[in-house]
């Protein structure tokens, strides 16, 4: 079928199988890399994207289901001039990723999480983003990352 | 991991989900959010020929009050219902719950429709509408017909729903000011419950202790009687039939109902 999404603001048209997953349909039909598959059964949120401004597994979700709809992925939150989204320089500054697999997924999930609650605590970082998994472990800086990139102090 | 090949067809109304169940019959399925169908279809545990999207069935999405009722549209997600004001005060356990189930993302995806179709009987909502004795509203060629829940759950993933049948509505008498308790016992952040619990008003919905979401009736005759809570907790896995499993055998299982249905009436009782 055809199937037109919004895709970091621009309109990415292709003629796909209706079974296409939108994970694929982003990395292969719109070409953008950044968004990985971990777990490919919905557990490990690497493949985190907005579908219209909310957190989504693409791995799970059809491209037919967005047809018509807006994604976003890491590589859309960087601005024209190349500057960092707050959550990207966030995990930047506070040592948030370590093999960085798990973080494109992360920072979509904590765009979500902060779009609803503006100024987490740590118990509620780590509740917000218990569908994301780190193999590196390094959830305590993702959290602290969090935590800054709401404009709130880290305690050391 | 990618799912056999389907046709996907969109509905943008009830009639037309409908009609397209007809034309393909049992070749077909319905897809709401599709975070429970759309993982089997990867492991290619199911492999229907055609999907029904109804996730655009805009006639499907509301939370609105109706006499004595709440009634609640099938395609509502869980993220919607978890912050919902209506449900949040007429029907406070089953906003709570919505906000318990898999992660923000599943949230984001999953509608309490479809997680009451699928009837996985270590599912959330399920044993939450049993306690709040809701009835089901199902749609099909013929016209409407309503369920009340304690007749809906015929087995693990079996329902009374027909395939030509779409869930349309859940209508919960209201629960205003009556306490009400969760409590889900898990290993992992977001795993599915080993033995959950639901408790509304005087009502206790046990989430896998058995092949369907149950009553705990022992318990709430007891509680009816003027028993106190942990007379009444103690009778909570009777005439029950847990699942035995390498993780959780039959015997854990009666234990965790037992202790968490105390702890979900204690909850109850200080939330009145
Ligand atoms: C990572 C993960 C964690 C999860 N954790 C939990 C958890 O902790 N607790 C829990 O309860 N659930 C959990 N779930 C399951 C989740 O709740 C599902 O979203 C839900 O069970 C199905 O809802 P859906 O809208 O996604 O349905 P779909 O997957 O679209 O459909 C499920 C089934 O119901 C049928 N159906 C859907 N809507 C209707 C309708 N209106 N009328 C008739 N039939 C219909 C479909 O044909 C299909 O057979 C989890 C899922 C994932 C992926
Ligand atoms: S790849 Fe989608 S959740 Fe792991
Ligand atoms: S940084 Fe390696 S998986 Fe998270």
């Amino acid at each position: 079928m055809k199937v037109t999404i919004e895709v970091n603001g621009g309109p990415v048209s292709a003629e796909v199988e209706d079974r296409t997953l939108l994970v694929h349909y982003i990395r292969e039909t719109a070409g953008l890399t950044a968004t990985n598959v971990g777990c490919d059964t919905t557990s490990c949120g690497a493949c985190t994207v907005l579908l219209d401004g909310e957190s989504v597994k693409s791995c799970t979700v059809l491209a037919a289901q967005a047809d018509g709809h807006a994604v976003t992925t890491v590589e859309g939150l960087t601005g024209q001039d190349g500057e960092l989204h707050p959550v990207q320089r966030a995990f930047r500054e506070q040592h948030g990723l370590q093999c960085g697999f798990c973080t494109p997924g992360m920072i979509m999930a904590t765009v979500s999480l902060l779009e609803h609650n503006p100024k987490p605590t740590r118990a509620e970082v780590r509740e917000g983003l218990e569908g994301n998994l780190c193999r590196c472990t390094g959830y305590h800086n993702i959290v602290s990352a969090v935590v800054d990139a709401s404009g709130q102090e880290v305690a050391r | 991991m990618i799912p056999v090949q389907f046709g996907y067809r969109r509905a943008s109304s009830v009639d037309e989900a409908l009609a397209l169940l007809a034309e393909h019959g049992d070749d077909a399925k319905l897809l709401a959010g599709g975070h429970s169908l759309l993982p089997l279809m990867k492991l290619r545990l199911a492999a229907p020929e055609v999907l029904v999207d109804i996730a655009p069935v805009e006639e499907l999405h509301h939370v609105r009050i109706d006499g004595e009722d709440v009634v609640i549209g099938a395609l509502a997600r869980y993220h919607d219902l978890q912050g919902d004001e209506v449900l949040r005060e007429h029907a406070p356990l089953l906003a709570h719950v919505a906000g318990v189930v898999g992660d923000q993302q599943v949230r984001h995806r999953g509608t309490i429709g479809g997680s009451i179709a699928h009837a996985d009987p270590a599912a959330d909502l399920p044993a939450a509408i049993l306690a709040s004795d809701a009835v089901l509203v199902a749609r099909g060629q013929e016209g409407e017909r309503r369920i009340p829940a304690a007749d809906f759950f015929l087995g693990p993933f079996t329902t009374s729903l027909t395939p030509e049948e779409l869930l349309t509505e859940i209508r919960v008498p209201r629960q205003t000011g009556l306490g009400w308790g969760f409590e889900k016992f898990t290993r992992r952040a977001i795993d599915w419950a080993i033995v959950g619990v639901a408790v509304s008003g005087k009502r206790v919905g046990l989430i896998n202790m058995g092949g369907t979401p149950v009553r705990a009736s022992a318990a709430e005759e007891a509680l009816a009687r003027g028993a106190s809570v942990a007379e009444a907790a103690e009778l909570a896995a009777e005439g029950t039939s847990p699942p035995d499993e390498p993780h959780a055998t039959t015997e854990y299982r009666r234990h965790l109902a037992r202790v968490l249905t105390a702890r979900a009436l204690e909850t109850s009782a200080g939330s009145r």
